[in-house]
């Protein structure tokens, strides 16, 4: 009996075992296998047990490395200002076409679009369109009497070239989500606050928001996490330049690694990036846990209320 | 403060018709109660008043002013929500205060308005938990609360008290009252309850299916029913119906039935008599019947007793009399044998007849 009991229980555990280890495997191993390799100064000619072993001299040269801190600024000043505009624009859109228009739903299914087109392809796209010569918002510009831009040739103007690329191409993504929770908003709040005598925007800033906002803040981490990491787009579009204008974390990892053939340099930039991540999500994680044990405490406190 | 006039309001969704052209005058300062079954639109009816619903035909008046097309916030009104409707992320205090703060008043007077309703409504200590942490009746007192706060003219109740418990209930609806008495306002106000509609209302309306059945005041309303479903729906336990014919006698009138045989006041026979021989449905109330041994036949039913139900002070007894059901209230200090046969005296003044196929009073 006991042992059948015991049986029991540890089944669902063998059942889970084969998925267990191989989760483990392929998402430690290589964790581990980075942060190994950031110790050491490993050119890729070498096999990892042939490279020095330089404890934490990688570390230290990032500090030093200009171009790194360079790139570092970069990357956040790009993440803050992307994130900001598509929150701004994102949850804008949604509260205006949060209505029963005809075609609404075709309109939607057009807004997230660019979300679903490869990284790759965006950065072609918008390379041609910031053409001097043959691109459109030259040959607009040009049209309507004004000079053309250096869009991707001037170091300020190729920092508003990449921002407006990666605006265009995920400020869909917090529509969808604003749109999501806003349409589950509870509808007879939002009409107590008419008899109230709440304008629209009243509305939007006293009820919509505030009850939004669980799902603003995720949505708003989400975002700020892949920001952190955006490559392709930047790669096709200035690959960095001019200078180091548009040169994000990523892309100096990857040329790290590439060009200069420092791997264990690169790791060590990888592992800095994954810090700052690694504290955003949990952040927002932490962020889920007060939420939820705040509803624990509202149920509890429910229940036990007299009448 | 304001009268309100309805005039013939139809409402729409789609190709289905709710309510199908509703006239009704509510003088200023008058506590008006809409009753009526389960989804006949009395809800909806309160929200077109309130504007949160279009009107797709008709008008409505406030002081003579058509307002159909103005928004909410320009009737001057305060409304209980059904379903509560509270702001689920500010604590009751915030919920209640939310109209006054958007009206820039004095915090001051805000505080002391919040403080005031809330000790009226026993909600002082909770006044900074959150909806969410708080009871279904809870709930439904702060909903009541945030309406009181407002000085509206008009108040707007959708079923206010409908999760409370009885005591609650009778300590709010004396509230209630009072307040009415009190303050110059119009209160609409919905609700299932009898005892509610009866004792708040100034005037009450009936409605069933999107028409309004009857309106008037309680007294009209409980004595001279336009119909069997106004007879019917208001007063607990509800009207008996017997089915039968009407006869005439040697000059009298009776109502015939299976097992039964009336004969009708002279007032009454005097208005029926043309209708000899129609299909009639005689209604009487449970407290006009009289547990009376030696009443005459023909002013009384002999009853076959199934079940007697004690509630308190009163007994119902459910009986039966040619096939048909009917209910007999009467003081329980009457000594009462089940599986017998009583006879019960009609009150000549409870007497109700209806056609059978109009359901009209005759
Ligand atoms: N949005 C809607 N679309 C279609 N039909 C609706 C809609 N809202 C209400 N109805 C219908 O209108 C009718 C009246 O509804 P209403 O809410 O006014 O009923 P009620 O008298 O308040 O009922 P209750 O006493 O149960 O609250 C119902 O038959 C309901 O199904
Ligand atoms: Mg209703």
């Amino acid at each position: 009996m006991s042992i059948a009991n015991k049986a029991n229980r540890l089944t669902p555990y063998v059942f889970m075992a084969p998925a267990a280890i191989i989760l483990t495997v392929a998402l430690l191993y290589p964790i581990c296998y980075m942060i190994y390799a950031s110790f050491l100064d490993w050119s890729p000619s070498q096999r990892i047990g042939e490279a020095d072993f330089v404890g934490l001299r990688n570390y230290a040269n990032l500090l030093q490395d200009a171009a790194f801190r360079e790139s570092f600024w970069v990357t956040i000043k790009f993440a803050a200002v992307v994130v900001t505009l598509e929150m701004i624009i994102g949850v804008g859109l949604a509260l205006l076409l949060d209505r029963n228009i005809k075609g609404m739903s075709t309109l939607r299914t057009i807004f997230i679009l660019p979300m679903m087109i490869a990284p790759i392809v965006v950065g072609l796209m918008w390379r041609y369109m910031y053409h001097p010569t043959v691109g459109i918002f030259n040959r607009t510009l040009k049209s309507w009497g004004f000079e053309g831009i250096p869009w991707l040739s001037d170091s300020n103007w190729s920092f508003v070239a990449v921002v407006m690329a990666d605006v265009w191409q995920w400020t869909p993504f917090i529509f969808i989500l604003s749109l999501a929770a806003m349409q589950s908003l509870p509808r007879s709040a939002l009409e107590a606050a008419e008899i109230d005598g709440a304008t629209e925007m009243q509305k939007i800033f006293f009820i919509k928001l505030p009850l939004m906002l669980p799902v603003l803040i995720v949505t708003l981490m989400l975002r700020l996490i892949d920001a952190f990491k955006v490559l392709e787009v930047i790669m096709v579009l200035t690959n960095g330049g001019p200078g180091l204008s548009t040169e994000i974390v990523a892309l100096r990892i990857f040329r790290t690694a590439q060009e200069f053939q420092e791997l264990g340099e690169a790791a060590a930039m990888s592992n800095t990036l994954l810090m700052v991540l690694m504290a955003l999500t949990i952040g927002m994680f932490m962020y889920n846990k007060m939420q939820e044990n705040r509803a624990v405490r509202m149920k509890a406190a429910a229940s036990k209320g007299a009448v | 403060m304001p009268k309100i006039v309805l005039e013939g309001l139809v409402k729409r969704y789609g190709a289905f018709e709710v309510l199908h052209g509703i006239d009704l005058e509510m003088e200023a300062d008058e506590f008006t109660v809409f009753v009526g079954p389960s989804g006949c639109g009395k809800s909806t009816t309160l929200r077109m008043i309130a504007g949160l619903e279009s009107v797709t035909e008709g008008e409505i008046y406030i002081d003579g002013k058509p307002v159909s097309h103005l928004e909410p916030k320009a009737r001057d009104l305060a409304m209980v929500f059904q379903d509560y409707a509270l702001y689920p992320h500010m604590n009751v205090a915030k919920n209640m205060s939310f109209a006054l703060r958007l009206q820039r008043r004095p915090k001051a007077e805000i505080d002391a308005k919040i403080a005031d309703v809330a000790e009226t409504l026993g909600l002082t200590q909770f006044l900074h938990r959150k909806p969410g942490e708080l009871s279904g009746g809870q709930r439904q007192r702060v909903a009541m609360g945030r309406a009181l706060t407002r000085d509206s003219g008009t108040f707007l109740f959708d079923e206010p008290l409908s999760n409370l418990d009885a005591k609650l209930r009778g300590q709010m609806r004396a509230e209630l009252a009072l307040m009415s008495q009190r303050v110059k306002k119009n209160m609409i106000y919905v609700t299932h309850d009898q005892i509610e509609a009866m004792t708040l209302a100034d005037r009450i309306v009936v409605m069933n299916g999107g028409y309004i059945q009857q309106q008037g005041s309680p007294e009209e309303l409980f004595k001279k029913p336009v119909n069997k479903f106004v007879a019917g729906f208001l007063g607990m336990p509800p009207m008996n119906f017997l089915d039968g014919e009407v006869a005439e006698k040697a000059g009298e009138i009776y109502v015939e039935g299976q097992d039964f045989s009336v004969k009708l006041s002279r007032e009454k026979a005097d208005a029926i008599r043309a209708h000899s021989g129609r299909k009639v449905t005689l209604g009487i109330r449970p407290s006009d019947l009289v547990y009376s041994p030696d009443a005459a036949d023909e002013q009384s039913l002999l009853l076959n007793i199934v079940v007697s139900e004690y509630v308190g002070a009163q007994t119902v007894l459910l009986c039966e009399c040619g096939g048909q059901k009917i209910d007999v209230e009467l003081k329980s200090d009457i000594p009462i044998d089940r599986n017998r046969q009583l006879r019960f005296a009609i009150n000549p003044e409870g007497v109700h007849l209806f056609d059978q196929d109009t359901e009209a009073a005759l």
